[in-house]
């Protein structure tokens, strides 16, 4: 087929609310980049969206491999939208591989774009294809639309003085081009974006973009596609908005928090998938004051973050399950010495090293109890990728406030996913408290506690007369003097403790959405917020009499939790893990909740929280979680 | 809305009281073994620190676990007694937040050199202005007599009922080989040569690391006893001093030089000729390698300072970098949060 003779055919134009994309190729062929390069544009054209990446551990695996598979899925709407959608319509696969693990999530008849080309014989082989899917009928419930990306691509490029292996690296533009044309999107965005990114590489810069070109030629000029889409942009609330992931939304929400307290920033990590972001971001915003700290290791990392609250800043240090593990006698540390510390925990699927990449809501008992002894930090968790600004500022905030360490639970899923953010007013955003100890002459008592939050003072190296001793051993109540008294042992645990749960009287009350009574309440916590929100509002819709809570304070619980879930006839927690939040509200408040569970590495579906929401309703039998069969988490 | 500041500048007035060792000293009854060489470096460095003229309050002192690192308490000035291995990650990041604070790290050789030796080298590596002070008493003494790093090969301890199979490490050794700018040796006996020592450690600017000889009188008396004893030290210990050959003896007359890369002892050296001449300021280790070699008993042990250059200091640089980004325009919260590309909803 060549394209340049064709004369441009009819095309009917059809609206839609709500189209979900994923792009599925080699961890080689770009996929993120495709991934992001649309929805920037979508976030641009005003729609709403949610975007889940979804990548291997290895940079490179074996190419065309099924582990090797990279993945980016984002759903772009005219209304508003909580998840990165349960099933795409349309599913781009570059390879065999790409295919086989991804096409069972495609809906059916939903449109199969995939690159011919690359159902060679080796490839097929690699992905333990029999014979070629494209051929044998098994895609026949699909769209499928094959398409000879790779060979049209070097059609494009040909003449450019460029080796066939950098050639064959643009097919992702061709692709990108293609289904930009195919939903009536610019190229605006992306051709900046590469202009800037390429812009030491004019030939690379040329090549993507000849390449982006002829994908959307293609769409416009062949008549494989009759239909172009439209979705117009979601109403949203009036405002400034960009476009962030949950990482950028966490590194500008302690920025803010640096510049609201008025406390220079000090961030010791150790790189670590997924949360390296956050250092990343931090290292290039020296104009703020910041200082960033690349430890030698997790242990290093909390050591000088401790050393630098101790110093007076606002400290933070950041990891994700296995470097939070590697932290915990250093964290209690700062818990014994009572100083303002924030750790942020990007959590990922455990235990051990588990799935690095993989999203997983696990920690959450690790951030409670991980540690020896009697031992009591703040808890909080974002629920999107931009409440992750929000929630950093609330975990520096009463860190510093009642001088206590506190955890901030992020995830994989949050903090890779991105959403359109209407960007705060500076002027709004809380105050932030902090009190150094006032300089003196007589005797100064470092835990002398206050009243109200039992904060112990803040006396800061430099400070003149407040020359004291701390470390790991019991303090004497007053004095701060190494203690074995067994009274004063039992009181400064008690202290301790105390003042995490004071933090209570800072918090908001749990809030609900839906009925204020009724048959069930879903209750959730972090990143889940999206599908549970989807399916309560999809059950209410339905006439049943549910709501949503989410917990975005975990230690200590908002006030209102009990009362909250003694209003509701059933409770139902859903989480990414074995029932870890279940088994907190149950110990604490004897409620019967119940617990709904997935540990795969990838985020509930909308669908998958409905079945359980109509089991527990009697609307239906026992509910479980349906792993589609060319997953490669359940053996292909 | 105010900028980040750092919320004390630690600036040293000019009408600086002049403090004595008194004032160093904590309301902490000291909990040492009575004859703990402990007691011998506490003393030298509360004697040694009105000398630095800083003022007490910008005076910290961390350490890690140990008997050596009960330290702070003892000293009246701003202490952290942190846990096992890690005080220098503390004092790393206070250092890199706080640059005008005069930062103090006590560890012995099982928190330095076991637990904590990865810090170790990467402390070193950076040129944190710290000084280090490690007590080797070759032994585990707050957890009672098990062996260290540090204990010769072969010893004999409670969890060595047969003797070791490990063979030691040398701090002074591994400091070099990290890059550290400063390193000395010396021992808890020769208390004016370790308070001299501290001084030069604390002077340096950029990582300084004192190894003590400690006497450990209840699990490892006599660790150092064949050359440190009052009678046969002459003899037995060469002091190294910068620009010197290097003599011993009890008139001095021995000496030491070099048959290649071979050290040798010349008794009864009439003349300096052909002595080796000890180099502290070469930026080249091979020198100082070769001395920390020299052992007893078929060489004295040299005490002093193997090593003292210049290099860029870590917590400098750092502080270096956020100057001249501000200098540039400090960062504006609202910019930033409108960063990249953005789009108005009506």
């Amino acid at each position: 087929m060549t394209t340049e003779s064709q004369t441009k055919p009819e095309h009917t134009v059809e609206d839609l609310e709500r189209v979900t994309i994923r792009f599925a190729g080699d961890s080689g062929d770009g996929m993120q980049l495709t991934g992001t390069q649309f929805t920037k544009t979508a976030a641009v054209f005003g729609n709403d969206l949610a975007t889940l990446p979804d990548f291997p551990a290895e940079i490179r695996a074996p190419t065309g491999s099924l582990p090797g598979v990279s993945g980016f899925q984002l759903s772009f709407s005219s209304s508003d939208i909580h998840t990165p959608g349960d099933h795409p319509d349309v599913l781009v696969a570059m390879n065999p591989a790409a295919l086989k693990t991804n096409v069972a999530d495609l809906r059916p008849g939903g449109l199969l774009i995939v690159d011919e080309d690359e159902f060679n014989v080796t490839n097929l082989k690699k992905a333990a294809y029999p014979v070629n899917p494209l051929e044998d009928g098994s895609l026949s419930k699909y769209q499928l639309v094959p398409i000879a990306i790779t060979r049209f691509n070097e059609l494009a490029l040909e003449g450019l003085p460029l080796n066939a292996k950098d050639k064959f690296r643009s097919r992702n533009f061709y692709a990108l081009g293609l289904i930009l044309w195919l939903y009536g999107r610019s190229m605006d965005t992306t051709i900046k974006w590469a202009s800037e990114q390429f812009k030491r590489r004019p030939d690379i810069l040329d090549a993507n973009l000849r390449a982006l070109r002829a994908g959307y030629n293609f769409g416009e000029t062949t008549e494989l596609f009759r239909v172009q889409y439209h979705v117009a942009p979601a109403t949203v609330a009036p405002g400034t908005y960009r476009h962030i992931s949950g990482n950028e939304a966490t590194a500008l929400g302690f920025v803010a928090a640096s510049v609201l307290s008025g406390l220079p920033l000090f961030y010791g990590s150790y790189p670590i998938t997924p949360a390296s972001d956050v250092l990343h971001e931090l290292s290039k915003l020296k104009s703020f004051g910041i200082k960033t700290f690349q430890a030698e290791d997790e242990i290093a990392a909390i050591g000088a973050t401790i050393g630098a609250a101790y110093g007076g800043h606002l400290g933070l240090t950041g990891t994700s399950g296995p470097g939070l593990a590697l932290k915990s006698e250093a964290l209690n540390l700062a818990v014994m010495t009572e100083l303002p510390l924030v750790v942020i925990d990007v959590q990922r699927a455990g235990p051990s090293t588990g799935m690095p990449t993989k999203t997983e809501q696990s920690d959450l008992l690790q951030a409670m109890f991980g540690r020896n002894g009697d031992s009591f930090v703040g808890i909080v968790a974002p629920c999107t990728p931009s409440d992750c600004f929000t929630m950093a500022i609330e975990a520096a905030r009463l860190a510093l406030k009642y001088m206590v360490p506190v955890i901030f639970l992020s995830d994989g899923y949050l903090g890779n996913g991105s959403e359109p953010w209407r960007i705060p007013d500076v002027a709004s955003l809380p105050k932030i408290e902090w009190n150094y100890a006032t300089e003196q002459d007589g005797e100064f008592n470092p835990y002398e506690r206050d009243p109200k939050t039992l904060a112990r003072p803040w006396a800061v190296p430099g400070q003149k007369g407040l020359t004291h001793r701390i470390g790991g051993l019991e303090k004497s109540g007053q004095t701060g003097d190494i203690s074995y008294d067994p009274r004063n042992h039992h009181e400064m645990t008690l202290a301790r403790q105390g003042r995490v749960d004071r933090m209570v009287q800072d918090i908001p009350d749990l809030e609900v959405t839906g009925p204020e009574t009724g048959d069930l309440l879903v209750l959730g916590w972090g990143g889940t917020y999206g599908a549970i929100t989807s399916a309560v509002e999809g059950a209410r819709k339905r006439g049943l009499s549910v709501a949503a809570a989410h917990l975005r304070y975990l230690n200590p619980f908002p006030g209102n939790l009990e009362a909250v879930m003694k209003r509701y006839k059933r409770v139902l927690i859903p989480e990414l893990n074995t029932g870890q939040l279940s088994l907190l509200v149950r110990g604490k408040f004897m409620v019967d909740a119940i617990p709904f569970n997935k540990i795969s590495g990838q985020p509930f579906k909308i669908s998958e929280i409905e079945g359980k929401i109509d089991e527990v309703l009697g609307l239906r039998g026992p509910y479980t979680i349906e792993f589609g069969q060319s997953s490669v988490l359940s053996g292909g | 809305m105010t900028a980040p500041t750092v919320p004390n500048s630690g600036v040293i007035s000019a009408d600086l009281p002049i403090l004595t060792r008194k004032d160093f000293v904590s309301d902490q009854e000291v909990r040492w073994c009575p004859g703990c060489g402990d007691y011998s470096i506490l003393a030298q460095m509360q004697k040694m620190l009105p000398e630095l003229n800083v003022p007490k309050e910008n005076l910290v002192f961390i350490s890690g676990i140990g008997c050596s690192s009960r330290f702070p308490y003892y000293m009246e000035t701003y202490g952290f007694h942190s846990i096992h291995g890690r005080a220098l990650t503390l004092a790393t990041g206070l250092k890199t937040a706080r640059p005008e604070l005069k930062v103090f790290v006590i560890t012995g050789d099982g928190d330095g050199l076991s637990i904590g030796g990865n810090h170790l080298l990467h402390a070193m590596r950076r040129n944190v202005d710290l000084t280090v002070v490690l007590f080797n008493n070759r032994i585990y003494g707050l957890t009672k007599g098990q062996y260290s790093p540090t204990s010769e090969f072969g010893k004999v301890t409670k969890s060595s009922p047969y003797g070791t199979t490990e063979r030691p490490l040398n701090p002074i050794r591994i400091a070099l080989a990290a890059g550290a700018t400063f390193v000395a040796r010396s021992i808890d006996r020769d208390t004016k040569h370790l308070e001299e020592m501290l001084y030069q450690a604390a002077q340096h600017k950029g990582i300084s690391f004192v190894e003590v000889y400690q006497n450990c009188n209840i699990f490892n008396d006599g660790a150092f006893a064949a050359f440190a004893e009052k009678e046969v030290r002459q003899d037995r210990m060469v002091y190294l001093e910068h620009g010197k050959p290097l003599r011993y003896g009890k008139d001095s007359q021995n000496g030491i030089r070099l048959n290649g890369f071979t050290p040798e002892v010349v008794l009864d050296a009439a003349s300096d000729d052909g002595l080796l001449v000890h180099n502290a300021h070469n930026q080249d280790i091979t020198l100082a390698n070769i001395l920390v070699g020299l052992d007893y008993p078929d060489f004295p042990v040299p005490i002093g300072v193997f090593r003292d250059i210049d290099a860029p200091v870590f917590d400098d640089l750092v502080q270096q970098q956020v100057e001249e980004a501000i200098a540039k325009g400090r960062g504006d919260l609202t910019a930033i949060l409108h960063s990249g590309e953005t789009w108005v909803v009506e």
